[in-house]
């Protein structure tokens, strides 16, 4: 189970003077189980680079497999594919319709050929699943906080039961608060529904806190894909490319600058302090003394 | 196909047809839709051509950008041929049942269709070649005297300027909404014309309401930097005709007198 | 007093029936209290919908006070029988920069508050050339505005403030939109008009990085200002501010979980340097 991208070129306009080669040459696996994670600035491909994933867009060359079958093939169901690859756009809030909640998120298993009891049911399932509360199940769509209609619409995705599911920026226009609400939540659709992830993200620090792959997109190709501590590693060319590592990295590679013996490849918050501490420590600084020890 | 339209998009370049008064060149385009409906005959429509031809070429806008437009007419342009072609009555060249085409038919749907294409291209010469607001400005002094008889003419003009703006905007804005909800299983193109007209209720209800949170916005956005109406306001760009304003006249005239001769000597 | 005072400041917003009754209303600005100084770079923090929108437009007149006064530049917002003079002073920036630009080729934007304000043809030239320097695009000047990206449009917006030559400018997050460069480059623009043209601004945003450099911070909720103070006064109170759905920059939150893991280090790191000197000294 997985997606695969064979040599996958896309160009826009291809033979006029606004010829624009948004993807060049990319290759790419994406195995069942993953949670990945996706940076590129603005304009670098990555919007692009996802749609190839369920289908919406077709490469200019190139093939796309899902498990193994060409989606491209002339007899193949991309409808289908559609329900096995979820994509959430970035707003996906601006994509809803209906006159209540539940009624929106059937949308999409009712779109599969389910009776409208099954789709509920499996509405019920997704919304429940994005910490959505059942009380407000019959409310307009339209009367929901930003955050909340933000669940409501990835549950509308998710109610299509995708094996993969692929965010484009899902926490834009949220406050902290919710910004860390939704991502957890995502989260545990991955932990414990074993759903692949693809979060397209322009914060360094979310995904250096999330994700276990990290892959790096820029003019239309993909010059980094590993760990976010590998990919971190290289954020002097990241800066290059309009990205940046997460600002700890920063943190970490001053002190070891100024001579503290720290692990400079930390990008995470409670990482950083743990390996602070123990440097601290063996150089037996005066900061910690006096201080409560644990 | 919905990034065709060309109508509303200015494609930015120095020639003599961007620089020239918005007014010269509404008024430019009215004698050549007044041409193309006096001219009735193949060297009639040559002239027109080769003026259409002309104007073209002087803008610097490229040919091909001009024709994307006509991709959006498709469908009107033959349904108009269609009805024509069928339902003018005259010499029968073929027939089925009530169906007849006739030989004054196919000749009246060609020259509708040589009329339609002219009209599009000729106004999309004009959006191409001038912007938005210097057009509303064009419109708005032109059809100042109105005002007399409290046509709002500065709040229709700022409003069509408005709506020029936005196209674009509300354009891309169909494709993400249509895109996303393909995504969800949407399907926009099988079924009979109930069911798509059933099937675009998901693209078109947010498309509304995106539609007026943008109008909310602006409203606030245009309040907020002193909007308060067309008294006492000042313009950044007041149109004053140049002499290649009445040079551009001339020519207009000339054409308009060739094609009015054309007509009553029924060339 | 200061360019922007507020006093016990109140807002309704009503909820209509079909009648057009009132059925409901709420309060979304409450006892709000107020003071900004001429030049000073202010930052309104808050979640969404604690009102600090709400507050944002209140300083340029678009919605007026249930209770309370403000004044911006002396002039009681309820009193002042034209209230584009307001407007003029306090000009504001919103979230959405496609949504706030009118005119279809940069320059032309920008003259569109001078042209409202009927000033003479030649002056509006002067003034545009001038404020699209300020903000770095006079290289686009004749584009189109929906050919640049975010944080370009978000500059010619100010741009098109700065043409009506306002002493305060209120931002109302004008960053949530962008990606961190775009961020970046809004953020530089403001703090350099605030620096070198002297404006006042008052910038609302839940970016924390933000607000570091601020003179003043007051933060949101339910419609009150909950806390206030320079931004390490706000940013040593960790605790506080997330009970308000905030949080506080990477640096400040890493030196407060150093801290509570007992290294002696002050509230309130706000950047890279400080924490890395106190930790090498």
């Amino acid at each position: 189970m997985s997606i695969e991208l064979k040599n996958v070129t896309y160009t826009y306009s291809p033979g006029t003077a606004y010829e624009i080669h948004a993807l060049k040459n990319i290759n790419l696996t994406i195995p069942d189980g993953q949670f990945i994670g996706m940076i590129g600035h603005t304009g670098s491909g990555k919007s692009t680079l996802i749609q190839h994933f369920n289908a919406l867009i077709r490469p200019t060359s190139g093939t796309v497999l899902y498990n193994g079958e060409d989606v491209w093939a002339e007899n193949y169901n991309r409808k289908n594919l559609r329900s096995q690859v979820g994509l959430v756009f970035q707003y996906p809030e601006h994509q809803l319709f209906e006159s209540d909640v539940l009624s929106d998120v059937c949308f999409g298993p009712v779109n599969q050929g389910l009776s409208r009891e099954e789709a509920e049911e499996e509405a019920r399932k997704a919304l429940l699943q994005v910490g959505f509360k059942e009380k407000n199940f019959r409310k307009s769509p339209f009367e929901l906080s930003g955050g909340q209609k933000k669940r409501v619409a990835i549950a509308g995705v998710l109610a299509m039961n995708p094996k993969i599911l692929i965010l484009d920026e899902p926490t834009a226009g949220l406050d902290p608060k919710g910004r860390d609400e939704i991502l957890d939540q995502i989260a545990e659709l991955h932990f414990a529904r074993g759903i692949t992830i693809v979060l397209v993200s322009h914060s360094m620090e979310d995904v250096a806190k999330y994700v276990e792959r990290l892959i790096v997109v820029n003019r239309g190709e993909l010059p980094f894909d590993g760990t976010p501590k590998e990919v971190f590693s290289h954020y002097k060319e990241l800066e290059t490319m309009g990205l940046a590592a997460p600002q700890i990295t920063y943190i970490m590679h001053a002190l070891k600058e100024k001579g503290l013996k720290v692990e400079s490849g930390v990008t995470t918050i409670p990482e950083a302090r743990e390996e602070i501490l123990k440097a601290l420590r063996e150089a037996g600084s005066p900061l910690l003394k006096g201080g409560q020890e644990k | 196909m919905i990034r065709d339209i060309t109508i509303g998009q200015y494609y930015p370049a120095d020639s003599v047809i961007h620089r020239l008064d918005p007014r010269t060149k509404l008024a430019g385009t009215l004698i050549f839709i007044v041409s193309i409906f006096l001219f009735h005959t193949i060297p009639g429509y040559a002239v027109a051509t080769v003026f259409l031809a002309a104007a073209i070429k002087i803008s610097k806008v490229p040919v091909k950008f001009i024709f994307k437009g006509l991709k959006a007419i498709f469908f009107i342009l033959l349904i108009t041929m269609v009805f024509n072609m069928l339902l003018t009555p005259g010499e029968p060249l073929w027939s089925f049942g009530i169906l007849k085409i006739t030989k004054e038919g196919i000749s009246m749907a060609v020259r509708m269709a040589i009329r339609l294409i002219y009209l599009v291209i000729g106004s999309s010469l004009m959006t191409l070649t001038t912007t938005p607001n210097q057009l509303t400005d064009g419109l708005e002094k032109s059809l100042r005297p109105l005002n007399k008889i409290h046509v709002p003419v500065h709040e229709i003009a700022m409003m069509m300027s408005i709506a020029l703006r936005f196209i674009p905007i509300l354009l891309e804005e169909t494709d993400k909404i249509m895109k996303a909800q393909i995504a969800r299983g949407a399907d926009f193109e099988s079924g009979n014309l109930i069911q798509k007209v059933k099937s675009m209720v998901p693209l078109l209800v947010p498309l509304f309401i995106s539609a007026f949170r943008r109008a909310n916005d602006l409203a606030m956005a245009m309040e907020a930097r002193c909007y308060h109406g067309g008294e006492h306001r000042t313009q950044m760009k007041p149109l004053q005709y140049k002499k290649r304003d009445r040079l551009a006249y001339l020519v207009l005239l000339c054409y308009l007198a060739v094609a009015a001769v054309f007509r009553f000597a029924g060339i | 007093m200061g360019i922007i005072k507020a006093v016990k400041l109140g807002f309704d917003y009503f909820k209509y029936d079909e009648d057009g009754n009132v059925q409901d209303t709420q309060r979304a600005v409450d006892n709000v209290n107020i003071d900004i100084q001429e030049g000073e770079f202010v930052a309104v923090l808050g979640h969404n919908g604690s009102g600090k929108s709400t507050l944002a437009k209140h300083i340029n007149a678009l919605l007026l006070p249930t209770e309370g006064t403000i004044w911006i530049d002396g002039m009681d917002t309820l009193k002042e029988p034209e209230l584009w003079k307001i407007r003029q002073k306090a000009g504001m920036v919103f979230q959405n920069p496609d949504n706030q630009i009118i005119g279809t080729v940069v320059e032309e934007d920008v003259g569109f508050g001078p042209e409202n304000m009927g000033v003479p043809t030649e002056d509006i030239w002067k003034r545009v050339e001038e404020s699209l320097e300020k903000t770095g695009m006079t290289a686009y000047r004749h584009h189109s505005p929906n050919k640049l990206s975010g944080g370009q449009k978000q500059r010619v917006a100010i741009a098109g403030v700065m043409a009506m030559r306002p002493r305060c400018i209120v931002l109302d997050e004008p960053t949530a939109m962008l990606d961190p460069n775009g961020r970046k480059e809004v953020l530089e623009a403001v703090r350099q008009l605030n620096r070198q043209e002297k404006v006042t601004v008052v910038l609302i945003t839940h970016y924390m990085e933000e607000v570091i450099h601020a003179d003043h911070v007051y933060v949101m909720d339910e419609g009150h200002v909950v806390m206030e103070g320079t931004p390490r006064e706000i940013f040593s109170q960790v605790e506080t501010l997330k009970k308000y759905r905030l949080d506080v920059p990477q640096v400040t939150l890493l030196a407060y979980e150093l801290k509570k893991s007992g290294v002696g280090l002050p509230d309130g790191i706000l950047t890279t340097e400080e924490l890395v000197n106190i930790l090498c000294q």
